[in-house]
């Protein structure tokens, strides 16, 4: 029995693992379409209309076109580390969608099945880890190339990735004071209807949502690939789908950082008059999609609508403007959580 | 179950561990020793504490470790540019670790005979049951290091200060 109920569990996960990979393979990869359309409409274009109605083939011509594409290697790449970059790096997005709740409990052929690969009780730290991790994919890409511009872009995006992961971590501190915990279903659980954290944490949440930008390597922090000083950034000696990778990867880095804004700030599944338990579990999946959606959009219109900062304007505002007030805020929390309770 | 997986991690963080000496490029030096975290960071979750997992995570493999590359990005390091190293500098470096060997296995001497702690508790390396014993049976030791990280930090600054003027 116990056994039969194991594999049952294991064979759930692994059905959800897989069903969690292509959905964010899925929207990264139509991210990239609506990032063009996005552009497109606030610089009163069309954008891609020519594969399929409103171009919504795009993505997998772009797909194609990048296996199809020349792999060139330069000759004095470090080899294993040039080819190792973009894979680690798409590895790091993709973990850490595991430990996100994308809803409350679906029922399938009468089983309750958790829409969350793992409810880890330190699941907001091993976002944290992972995020971190994500420089390493940049940092050999850029080293492994041999290129000076590679080479400039890999220091850089550390540099400005270990800034900011200070202030998001922050930032994070205060809501896990006020929460309590640090496990992503429970701080979800806690913003049932629209009792959200934001209501508490609006400064820790400006902190975060800049720091997001800033870690997604998005615009007005995209100084990492910085076209004008920098010809591709750190992927300037990558071609085909090593290239794919690097920038696919980034797509998902923006659904997931968006998908943990909408859960510790935004309420995740739970929005007022909608009962996540609606449809056997669907409404709660759908209103998470869509506020993670909202906030994709909420990226994409920021990159089309702000300059690039400089980078030493980037560095002012991270450690002189950030880390104070989130230090502010973090010390202001904790009094309120020791005067009123939560 | 649990045995094959210690074996697999200790296995594989000693051998990390000796290529990360063993070879000759710093840079991939440093992607070894990553790979050491990694395996001791699997021996921890092993031992039920995974939030010292994460935080081993966070801090040494993403940050100090980052910070080595950034380092050795900076400089870029390669067999031709190194300066070459003399025999006293080697006697020095084989004299200095060897002394850290000395006090390292003079401190695990007589390990063998401390009582096992009890670790079939799952709660053991929970955030809360850590905190609780951080800021009671062990703050002064907890609040020294803090010191020591803030005196650390403080030279820091004033080194990098001192350059400039």
């Amino acid at each position: 029995m116990l056994i039969l109920f194991t594999t049952a569990l294991l064979i759930e996960k692994s059905i959800l693992v897989l069903a969690l990979f292509l959905v964010t393979l899925g929207v990264a990869a139509y991210a990239t379409l609506a990032e063009r359309k996005v552009a497109a409409a606030m610089q009163d274009r069309v954008g891609p209309d020519r594969t399929g109605p409103f171009g919504i083939l795009q993505p997998i011509a772009d797909g194609v076109k990048f296996f199809m594409k020349e792999d060139f290697m330069p000759n004095s790449a470090e080899r294993w580390l040039y080819i190792l970059a973009p894979g680690a790096f798409m590895f790091v997005a993709c973990m850490t969608s595991a430990v996100i709740p994308w809803g409350t409990q679906l029922t399938l052929f009468g089983r309750p099945i958790d829409l969350q690969v793992a409810d880890l009780n330190i699941g907001i730290l091993y976002i944290l880890g992972f995020t971190s991790l994500g420089v390493y994919g940049v940092m050999v890409g850029g080293w492994a190339s041999n290129n000076k511009y590679s080479l400039y872009s890999a220091i850089r995006a550390s540099a400005q990735m270990i800034s900011y992961e200070l202030a998001m971590g922050l930032a994070l501190i205060a809501v896990v004071m006020f929460t309590g915990t640090l496990s992503l279903r429970e701080m979800a659980e806690q913003q049932a209807g629209l009792n959200w954290n934001i209501w508490y944490q609006p400064l820790g949440f400006l902190i975060f949502f800049v720091c997001a930008l800033a870690e997604c390597n998005r615009a007005p922090f995209d100084m990492a690939e910085c076209e004008t000083e920098l010809i591709g950034g750190y992927h300037t000696e990558y071609s085909s789908m090593k290239l794919g990778f690097f920038l696919f990867a980034e797509y998902i880095n923006m659904f997931i950082a968006c998908a943990v804004i909408a859960v510790v700030y935004f309420g995740g599944y739970n929005f007022p008059g909608l009962d996540p338990s609606w449809l056997g579990g669907l409404m709660g999946l759908v209103v998470m999609l869509a506020k993670t959606f909202f906030f994709i959009f909420v990226f994409m219109w920021i990159r089309w609508t702000l300059p690039r900062f400089r980078y030493d304007q980037l560095m002012q505002l991270g450690w002189k403007t950030l880390v104070p007030l989130a230090l502010a805020n973090m010390i202001l929390t904790g009094g309120f959580v020791l005067l009123f309770g939560k | 179950m649990t045995l094959a997986v210690f074996l697999t991690l200790a296995i594989a963080s000693v051998i990390f561990a000796l290529l990360m000496v063993l070879t000759k490029n710093p840079v991939h030096s440093v992607i070894f020793l990553l790979l050491t975290f990694f395996a001791i960071a699997g021996q921890y979750v092993l031992l039920n504490a995974q939030f010292l997992a994460v935080v081993h995570i966070i801090v040494y493999a993403g940050a100090v470790m980052v910070l080595f590359l950034f380092v050795l990005m900076l400089l870029n390091l390669n067999t031709d540019a190194e300066p070459r190293q003399t025999a006293r500098w080697k006697l020095a470096a084989a004299i200095a670790s060897g002394m850290l060997l000395l006090t390292m296995v003079g401190a695990l001497r007589g390990g063998a005979e401390l009582p096992i702690p009890e670790t079939s508790d799952p709660h053991v390396g929970l955030v809360k049951n850590l905190g609780r014993v951080l800021f009671t049976d062990f703050v002064v030791p907890f609040e020294v290091a803090g010191i020591l990280f803030l005196a650390a930090m403080v030279g820091a600054v004033l080194l990098a200060k001192r350059e400039i003027r």
